[in-house]
């Protein structure tokens, strides 16, 4: 067959709903584009653990100790179920860890804010995972077979982060009044980068669509957009907190709410590097991954060794 | 065919500039662990179903980061784990081949035969 027709068999597969398998025929623009977005999605669950991880040591009960190294956890396997995923489209592990450690590959600008008090576990839960959890739901209907998948076991274990973050800041909410403002600082903070994680405004991008068309990405960063606002503006109330912006207004022509100007300047800066914890975020990673390569290196020269002696056992 | 794709959705975050880092020292191969295929029997009586894959240096390492990842909320009572290499796939540009002799022969359906209702279920 001619490349084109394969394209067109491609598109048609697409049209009809019908996934695609690793080992179908693909566009390389496909691949390429599939590699690249599972692979930075597999970043920023293994980034995504810093943040948190910062609190692990410090929650103040041995019940929120528990339920955040489980929710760490989990962040530690949504990154595997992803790096598996990208791996059936001929990429390596090793390979894709290199480039998020040579600033290659990039993860989500979310993870380059810091979390300076217990309060933001509440708030990370709530927004952070509550944003992702948008994005993971539409992405269960992804046109790659592996990724959709990944998906699916995902989004069976997100809802959980959310739940337990949102639970956190209603014990804050209910607490003392320092409790509290340390509850509506974290909402504060962690509100306009949340809405930072869905990316540029759609009129922005003048290219054209062809994650859309493909069907890797099945609602754009507007529409995901506008579905979180319109559910966080209802949240916040039965927290009896407010959100930092004050052109949120129920707009009754559109049905959803309007909201303030996003700083583009301040999203694009930390996309480019200059967030408060880039570096911090990298050189940690950097760290672990060295730190653990004689643990690698070990297990490599065990399994070795075992085999030759069941190889002498046999013979 | 060359399609660029800067749309930068939610979760692709581009990948033509640099965000930020330095050289790193590569990983090499030697320390690369190889892959393993995981498959979970969610309860007892039903089949073995594939979960997913994962890295491990042995079958035994496989086995303990199978339980650790795929398992953490009871979602098995056991667990298969084959090193990837082994397990040979059905090529899908030969999927009409394969499968295309089945597709003519309806009467290994039941609901190709007529029988009176009389017989009552069969
Ligand atoms: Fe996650
Ligand atoms: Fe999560």
């Amino acid at each position: 067959m001619q490349i084109h027709d394969l394209e067109k068999t491609f598109q048609e597969k697409i049209d009809k709903e019908i996934k695609i398998e690793p080992k179908d025929w693909m566009p390389d623009a496909y691949r390429k584009t599939n590699v690249r977005q599972i692979s930075q999605h597999a970043h920023s669950e293994v980034v995504g653990m810093l943040p948190e991880g910062n609190w692990i040591s410090r929650a103040p009960s041995l019940k929120r100790k528990a339920i955040l190294i489980a929710k760490v956890q989990d962040e530690a396997g949504h990154g595997l179920y992803l790096y598996s995923a990208a791996e059936t489209l001929g990429t390596s592990r090793e390979q894709m860890i290199d480039d998020l450690h040579s600033g290659k590959a990039k993860y989500s600008s979310i993870f380059n804010y810091p979390t300076l008090t217990w309060a933001d576990m509440g708030a990370v839960g709530w927004l952070v995972d509550g944003a992702a959890i948008l994005n993971q739901v539409m992405l269960c209907r992804t046109s790659y077979g592996p990724y959709a998948r990944a998906n699916v076991r995902i989004c069976k274990e997100e809802s959980f982060h959310q739940r337990q973050g949102f639970e956190t800041l209603m014990v804050l909410a209910n607490g003392t009044p320092e409790q509290k403002a340390m509850c509506q600082d974290a909402i504060n903070r962690w509100w306009w980068p949340a809405l930072m994680m869905f990316g540029p405004k759609d009129s922005e991008s003048t290219n054209n669509d062809q994650s859309m068309k493909w069907k890797i990405k099945r609602k754009t960063n507007d529409e995901l957009r506008q579905q979180f606002i319109d559910m966080a503006v209802q949240q916040v109330k039965v927290l009896g907190m407010t959100l930092p912006d004050d052109k949120l207004v129920w707009n009754e022509d559109r049905k959803h709410y309007d909201f303030g100007e996003i700083n583009w300047d301040e999203f694009w800066s930390v996309v480019k590097g200059n967030g408060q914890c880039n570096k911090q975020r990298l050189d940690a990673r950097k760290k672990a991954h060295e730190e653990g390569a004689w643990v690698r290196e070990a297990a490599v020269a065990y399994a070795k060794k075992k085999a030759a002696r069941l190889l002498t056992k046999v013979a | 065919m060359k399609i660029s794709i800067q749309k930068y959705y939610y979760g692709d975050f581009g990948g033509e500039e640099k965000a930020s880092g330095e050289e790193i020292k590569k990983t090499t191969e030697e320390t690369a662990w190889p892959l393993w295929e995981i498959f979970i029997r969610s309860k007892q009586g039903l089949d073995h179903k594939h979960a997913g894959s994962l890295h491990a240096a042995d079958a035994a390492m496989a086995m303990q980061n199978a339980r650790d990842v795929y398992t953490r909320r009871q979602e098995g009572v056991s667990l298969w784990v084959v090193e990837s290499k082994y397990i040979h796939a059905s090529n899908p540009d030969e999927a009409g081949e394969m499968y295309e002799p089945a597709v003519d022969k309806v009467y290994r359906h039941p609901t190709f035969y007529e029988i009176p209702d009389e017989v009552g279920h069969m």
